[in-house]
């Protein structure tokens, strides 16, 4: 065990440490580095000025060692337009960012593990064939498309809930959450509802497809047999073997959540990482750019970690097989 | 139970009247389903709409000449300036929506295709390469693509967006990046199994050239998974590029995708101006869901399980 977790880990390692060398070398290579590190309305004498301050004259690895020792340290250089450390702001508005994620997930779970329960018990009722056309059109649909049409829905046409920002938020432990207010939760239903979409879709696609298997399973006939009324049957002996899996892919998808939060975030003008991430490439703040994208990197290789160690934990052969390979 | 008997009888007369090709049962197993043949019309007339956009349109949308600023955020069925009806409304600039719509189109199509072509070209060499070599290679190839695909593509292609910056050539890389892997894993699994088929092995003995062996034998056999996947990534691609473009990320507006239409409605929409935003984005949506529909059925069709391969198998 400790030896498979001691090989995940150097693995997680060498992915963040190629990662790094992808995201360095693109800005710098591709793009033009001094931009990265001086202000766009630098004129000619300060951007001299700066390329020998920052030893940009140097060759291209050292300048990379550079940025690796700054990185140890935790400075990702600073932002241009807030004049702050970038690591620093993007924890500031990672909370905001977690918080939508963490409402999402709870509404994937708690919308599409009960949808899916009613389709897969009763496939041919018409509900049920609704709720299957919605699962497919939550798929298809672009989320920045649906967030548009609750926006216009909710927001313009019902003037029920507001569109833009979070709302009154409360201190807790350190943390601005807008979940304890009543204003902050009816700033937060619209966006997480439109990150949720997908998911709720994929929750739903799951629970059916667990239901619909399990309910032909000798193990359910045989509680049948025995009298156990349906009710126990569902909602002990069936939910119980169809919520490990549906419960690992949500857990997996939060990653995702996290992601595409920066297009639900731009739309609903959410103040979380994904929205600061947007403003920072349309304003050239590269900084920040280059911070996000390694501390997403860092997010993805740490979710991976733990569903690898868990599933190692769940099923040996996960461990086995890697050693063979 | 009738049903089960009823399919084995079918299936064991299959062999004695099957008369027809490979491909005519695809074509007539495709029909069967009435929304994915709705579908494929309907892509049908959005691509042929897209093509001829210039003949039909009542303006060209992006020539100054022919837009006139005081015909701006007009309501759908409004009269033009010009005199034609704008049945669509029109943008902030004075644009006819529904010109201005299937300009859109024309560039979304093009992006979401040539991205998707050149992800697929790609993904199959490399997918081809690593089924073909195995050993190190192989799980070197196998390692990165899964690398990528523990990230959303929508992630990698922002991620490259951010590096790279704006433009068509930069959004449609950055597409290509974003999707080679799907085609990479989807051609490498069926050319893995191909590989170990007598007819591989037979072509080998009578030393054939590997080039001839992986194109002429073992990749057509490769093609349907290929067609299910290459189906719904383009839907992915259009839908992800319109994304960008709406995010102010994608596609400059000297390119007005579908994306970039939706993206200049948006501040209107708060003012109860819904067309600006909303008719470039049902064109959106009817286009990527029309695609979806259409591999959806290519995949039940198209899969080995259940229509060919079962038959196959069962005797």
């Amino acid at each position: 065990m400790t030896v498979f977790v001691i090989r995940r880990l150097m693995q997680a390692a060498v992915v963040v440490f190629v990662m790094s060398i992808i995201v360095f070398f693109g800005v710098n290579v591709i793009g033009d580095p001094v931009y990265m590190l001086v202000s766009p309305d630098a004129d000619q004498a300060d951007i001299q000025a700066a390329i020998e301050r920052l030893g940009l004259d140097r060759p291209i690895y050292e300048q990379y060692f550079r940025f690796l020792d700054g990185a140890r340290q935790g400075d990702l250089g600073k932002s241009f337009i807030f004049g702050e450390p970038a690591l620093q702001l993007i924890l500031h508005h990672m909370p905001a960012t977690l918080e939508l994620a963490f409402t999402a997930l709870f509404l994937a779970v708690f919308l599409g593990i009960p949808l899916g329960l009613y389709a897969g018990l009763f496939p041919d009722r018409a509900a049920s064939k609704a709720v299957m056309a919605g699962s497919i059109l939550g798929f298809s649909l672009p989320t920045f498309w649906v967030g548009l049409m609750l926006i216009m829905l909710f927001a313009v046409l019902l003037g029920w809930l507001p569109s833009t920002g979070r709302g009154d938020t409360v201190n807790v432990l350190g943390f601005e959450t807008s979940l304890l207010t009543l204003d902050g939760l009816s700033h937060v239903m619209l966006p997480a509802l439109n990150l949720a979409l997908l998911k709720i879709s994929l929750a739903i696609r799951l629970t059916r497809a667990g239901v619909r298997e399990a309910m032909g399973q000798d193990y359910v006939k045989f509680a049948r047999a025995k009298g156990i009324s349906t009710r126990r049957i569902i909602g002990v002996h069936v939910m119980k073997n169809i919520m490990i899996p549906v419960v690992t892919v949500m857990g997996l998808e939060f990653g995702s959540l996290v992601a595409f939060s920066v297009v639900t975030e731009s739309i609903f003008a959410w103040p979380g990482m994904g929205k600061l991430l947007i403003d920072a490439i349309l304003q050239l703040d590269r900084p920040i750019v280059v911070a996000y994208l390694m501390i997403i990197v860092l997010f993805f290789v740490v979710i991976n970690l733990i569903v690898d160690i868990i599933y190692s934990i769940l099923d040996p052969r996960v461990r086995l097989q890697d050693k063979t390979s | 139970m009738t049903d089960v008997a009823a399919n084995a009888l079918s299936k064991a007369d299959k062999p004695v009247i099957d008369t027809e090709t490979p491909f005519q049962r695809f074509r007539s197993e495709f029909l069967e389903s009435r929304i994915a043949m709705l579908a494929l019309g309907v892509i049908f007339v959005i691509i042929l709409l897209a093509v001829i956009a210039p003949l039909i349109v009542p303006q060209n949308p992006y020539d100054l000449a022919q837009v006139d600023v005081l015909d701006g955020r007009l309501a759908p069925g409004s009269e033009a300036f010009a005199g034609y009806t704008m049945w669509l409304g029109s943008d902030g600039a004075g644009r006819d929506l529904y010109s201005a719509i299937l300009y859109g189109l024309r560039i979304s199509l093009s992006v979401g295709v040539t991205s998707g072509v050149i992800a697929l070209l790609l993904g199959m060499a490399i997918g081809l390469a690593a089924a073909y070599a195995g050993g190190r290679t192989e799980s070197l190839i196998m390692r990165i693509v899964d690398l990528q695909l523990s990230f959303p593509a929508a992630l990698v292609a922002l991620m490259l967006i951010a590096i790279l910056g704006k433009g068509i050539d930069k959004i449609i890389l950055a597409l290509v990046v974003a999707q080679w892997a799907y085609y990479a894993r989807t051609v490498r699994s069926s050319a893995l199994v191909e590989r170990r088929k007598e007819y591989v092995e037979a072509a080998a003995c009578l030393g054939i050239s590997h080039a001839r062996i992986i194109f002429r034998h073992i990749l057509p056999n490769c093609m349907a998974p290929l067609i299910v996947v290459g189906t719904v990534q383009t839907a992915h691609a259009i839908s992800l590029e319109a994304t960008l473009s709406f995010l102010g990320v994608g596609l400059p507006q000297t390119s007005p995708s579908l994306g970039v239409l939706i993206a200049n409605g948006f501040e209107y929409m708060m003012s109860g101006r819904y067309w600006i935003s909303v008719y470039p984005g049902l064109a959106l949506l009817i286009t990527v869901v029309s695609i979806n529909l259409v591999g959806d059925r290519l995949r039940d069709v198209l899969n080995p399980r259940r229509s060919t391969g079962q038959a196959r198998q069962d005797k």
